[in-house]
């Protein structure tokens, strides 16, 4: 082979078992990603030592960087492997399943718990049915619209809960992730309405308290999301909601 | 009656609308998709969805949406379905904003509008250059209370493998692959939905996601769903080239000025901006000085297959050409094009500010799909808007909408449009499945357990079979071959002589299918082993494509055969003896062809036949004249 790609692979056969590393070359081509590699691999998986094994499980569907599934460690960094462009990558490339999630197997681990925690905060803008209800929804800015149009493009990757210091196996920080998508649903005209659930939900342990304002979430977002602008924000809307419950009481 | 159980296969915007519909009617239900729904294929689509919202004084009109959208389909499509869709349009589109769906706006903060191919009206809505992810973000989260409420269970990482079918040939439940413990089971259901999407990859590779394979479709067709209009795939004309996908490069590249060329002089070895203006060839420009660069997506498709693959001018000899927008300033792109161009940069590493994209057509959408049928309202014209044939296929109990159904877009479909079908089938299906339960007389817990322990066992043997197996055929390979295939003769341009190769070349494929073995023999995560059953699936529904294209002989929207062009005579007008006399031809062949192709599995391969076309809203009495 002249040129090659030289992949460097932490393996894992299942939730249990040992990891362990496997490396492999393939022939070199412009305009590879990682994803790419990946498939021209699945079809000649043999490795540095020549035997033939099993092909790499990950997880990718869009190859665009635009449905989240790809997320994993290249060279250390979390990011949608889809969009890491070969040419552009020191070599051997080093893959790496994300670490804050259980894993299943090779580069592929579950994030059910972030799916989960969408529920948790209630992510969503209640409505009274899906039909018809003959009356406009109610107008929205161009600026009001642009900054939710930011928080709405979250894919739920999970680069930014692996990049967090606070979120890990030993916590029950429900992770930066969360916080761009209760301010998207609290900035509705009736979302809002519900805004005190969602902050009820991020007043409880594992809420806001536990965010140690690091910011590297922001830092790796793959669709620039300001995670420590919403932050910052729902600091402000949960105090206001403390004061109100107490209030009430 | 025992509750009544539903299961939606599919979780894009048909799956999740029908998902919505079913749980709102106070159902359960079970959604199964090959991993979470919110990574489905729907959230590629950029550019929007179509209502005629009329915001622009431009009179746009909900009969012009439906005009525009029976001839965009050659006047293939059933129309009575087309009209109730572009009716509904609005109302949809209007329910995405009240789920907080992030549209585009105007000063006065309503759903603004812009204009998209095929029509003269700004009509399309758009949530910046994210459509489809918006509006999939929308439904999921509408699911998403209804999975906190218990009313949906999502079975994600199950990848469905057949129907269950009783003694009468009901559909009563699905057997499904857990794809982490690799475990087949069953589940019971007394009606069953398909939203599974379209098949992009049986063109090896397409601008849709990787997990296009149409294979859940191919596997109701083989349990005796119909499969209609195999023949319709739309391709775009400006797709980058690549090893896993075939990004899309929208047309608004050359909507902004954009123009496509390519070296006059064959195998030239420079880089394109390098080559003098002169020593360029505009063919677009000088073959349509009309529309030029902007003629539509099949005219330029084609173009752009005649210039490399008839006349050997492809950039460095290939399957090239070159987008161009060089001559535009940064600031102009940036501010119009950012996105796409930055996509361009991202995926080719090359800068599309001073480099020509390099690009080429692409499968990109499936016309044609599982055969579903609509209730005709007498009264409107239009389709019933609740009644258990709409949607439903030729299995009773089974159901299809999304792209995996054949319905709306006819032989091409207009931009913009099937977001909105995805979503207005997805709603349809789901009003459609709630009726048929009303009705059912007999429920799934009455048939016996031996109906699924037979159908789990043979699923289940067949994945042994395909684990034991050593030495045999590559899958991967399998699936490249297919796709080469595809590209060479199911392509923009057919003709017979190519389809025969395609369809020899397809049997023998099916032949070692029939060998796949796989380089992965564990029962965790095995990947290998799904993909090997798509690649055979994918097979057998690339055969029915193929044998559609090649018994039709005509052209129609996106099936070109130059053999059976007919021709308008130049100069000429209606009253011309020759104008006449080609009406008359264009109206034997629309008798003998304006039908659907209707495709049923046999084991000897797909037997085909022709039904009607209901053209009662818009019934064609001339042809077409863009002149
Ligand atoms: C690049 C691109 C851009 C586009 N842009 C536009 C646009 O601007 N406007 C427009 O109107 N249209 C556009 N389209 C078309 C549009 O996006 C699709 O037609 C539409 O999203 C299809 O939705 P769906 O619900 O039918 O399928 P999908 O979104 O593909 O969903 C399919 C679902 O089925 C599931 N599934 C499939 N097989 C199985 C199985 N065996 N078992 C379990 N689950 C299964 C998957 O998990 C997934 O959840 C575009 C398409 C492409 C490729
Ligand atoms: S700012 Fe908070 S959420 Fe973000 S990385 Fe730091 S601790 Fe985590
Ligand atoms: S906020 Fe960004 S990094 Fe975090 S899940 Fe969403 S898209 Fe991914
Ligand atoms: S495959 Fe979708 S983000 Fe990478």
């Amino acid at each position: 082979m002249d040129k090659v790609i030289h992949f460097k692979i932490k393996r894992q056969d299942g939730p249990n078992s040992q990891p362990y590393w496997e490396e492999f070359k393939m022939p070199y081509a412009p305009q590879h990603n990682v994803i790419s590699a990946l498939l021209y691999l699945r079809e000649h998986p043999v490795n540095t030592r020549g035997q033939r094994v099993a092909p790499v499980a990950w997880e990718s569907n869009c190859m665009e960087e635009v449905c989240g599934a790809c997320s994993m460690l290249v060279n250390g960094v979390p990011r949608q492997a889809c969009a890491a462009l070969v040419d552009d990558l020191e070599q051997p490339i080093v893959l790496e399943p994300l670490t804050k999630f259980p894993i299943i197997r090779d580069l592929a681990v579950d994030r059910q718990k972030m799916f989960d925690a969408l529920i948790r905060v209630k992510a969503w803008v209640p409505l009274d049915g899906s039909q018809d209800v003959h009356e406009p929804a109610p107008r929205i800015s161009p600026a009001d619209q642009a900054l939710r149009y930011v928080y709405s493009r979250c894919m739920t990757c999970g680069c930014c809960m692996e990049a967090c210091p606070q979120y890990h196996d030993h916590s029950d920080f429900i992770g930066p992730a969360l916080f761009g998508q209760v301010a998207l649903h609290n900035s509705h005209p009736t979302g809002g309405f519900f805004k005190a659930d969602r902050l009820h939900a991020l007043m409880d342990p594992g809420g806001i308290a536990g965010c140690g304002n690091a910011q590297n979430c922001f830092k790796v977002c793959p669709k620039d999301i300001p995670l420590t602008h919403a932050i910052g924000e729902l600091g402000r809307q949960t105090t206001v909601q403390w004061l109100r419950d107490l209030l009430m009481k | 009656m025992a509750k009544q159980r539903v299961v939606v296969v599919g979780g894009g915007l048909g799956g999740l609308w029908a998902t919505l519909r079913l749980a709102e009617a106070g159902h359960s239900v079970d959604l199964f998709s090959m991993f979470q729904v919110k990574r489905s294929h729907s959230c590629c689509a950029q550019g929007g969805i179509n209502a005629v919202l009329d915001i622009k004084g431009q009179h746009d009109s909900i009969e012009q949406h439906i005009t525009d959208t029976i001839k965009g389909g050659d006047y293939l499509g059933d129309q009575p379905p087309i009209k109730t869709m572009c009716q509904d349009a609005p109302g949809l589109v209007h329910t995405y904003d009240r789920m907080g769906v992030t549209f585009s706006r105007t000063p006065e903060g309503i759903m603004d509008q812009r204009l998209f191919g095929g029509v003269k009206n700004r009509r399309t809505c758009f949530a910046g250059a994210t459509t489809g992810a918006q509006l999939l973000y929308g439904i999921d989260e509408q699911v998403r209370a209804h999975e906190g409420g218990g009313r949906v269970r999502k079975l994600e990482f199950w990848e469905f493998l057949s129907l269950v079918l009783d003694d009468q040939g009901v559909c009563r439940g699905v057997a499904a692959l857990n794809v982490r413990n690799m475990k087949v089971e069953t589940f019971r259901a007394d009606v069953v939905l398909l939203a599974t999407g379209g098949a992009g990859l049986i063109w090896g590779r397409s601008t849709m996601s990787t997990n296009c394979t149409g294979a859940a479709a191919a596997r109701a067709y083989q349990q005796g769903a119909k499969f209609a209009n195999g023949e319709f795939a739309q391709f775009h004309p400006t797709a980058m080239k690549g090893h896993d996908k075939l990004r899309l490069m929208s047309e608004a590249c050359r909507g902004e000025g954009g123009r496509i060329w390519v070296p006059r002089k064959a195998g030239d070895t420079r880089l394109g901006r390098d080559i003098p203006e002169n020593e360029r060839f505009y063919f677009l420009e000088e073959w349509y000085p009309a529309y030029g660069n902007t003629s539509p997506r099949d005219v330029a498709s084609r173009a752009i297959v005649r210039v490399t693959r008839h006349m050997g001018l492809g950039v460095r000899g290939q399957d090239i050409v070159y987008l161009d927008l060089t001559h535009k300033s940064r600031e102009f792109l940036e501010a119009r094009l950012g996105g796409i161009l930055d996509m361009y940069q991202t995926f080719a590493g090359v800068d599309p500010y001073t480099n020509p994209m390099e690009v080429f057509p692409s499968m990109h959408y499936t016309m044609g799909g599982l055969w579903v049928g609509f209730d005709k309202d007498g009264q409107t014209g239009g389709m019933a808007r609740i009644s258990p044939k709409n949607h439903a296929t030729s299995v009773p109990g089974l159901y299809a909408c999304g792209e995996c159904d054949f319905a709306y877009h006819g032989a091409n479909r207009l931009g913009a449009n099937s977001l909105l079908s995805a979503s207005f089938s997805g709603r349809v299906a789901g009003d459609a499945a709630a009726a048929y339960l009303k009705n059912l007389k007999s429920g799934c817990d009455k048939v016996p357990d031996s109906v699924y322990d037979a159908e789990r066992q043979r699923q289940a043997e067949i994945n042994q079979a395909l684990l034991a197996r050593t030495g045999g055929e590559n899958a991967s390979t399998l699936h490249h071959q297919l796709g080469e295939l595809m590209q060479q003769y199911v392509f923009v341009e057919r003709d017979n002589a190519g389809l025969d190769k395609a369809l020899a070349g397809i049997a023998e494929l099916k032949e070692r299918g029939r060998k796949i073995s796989l380089d992965d023999k564990g029962n965790w995560s095995n990947q290998s082993l799904p993909w090997a059953r798509q690649v055979q699936d994918m097979i057998v529904l690339g055969e029915v494509m193929t044998k559609c294209a090649r018994l039709r002989d005509e052209c129609r929207g996106s099936h070109y055969k130059a053999e059976f062009e007919l021709k308008q005579p130049e100069g000429k007008f209606a009253g011309d003896p020759e104008y006449e006399a080609y009406t008359e031809k264009w109206k034997a062949n629309n008798e003998r062809w304006l039908k659907h192709s209707i495709a049923t599995h046999t084991p000897a391969g797909p037997q085909v036949e022709y039904w009607p076309v209901d053209s009662s809203v818009m019934p064609p009495t001339k042809p077409r004249d863009y002149r």
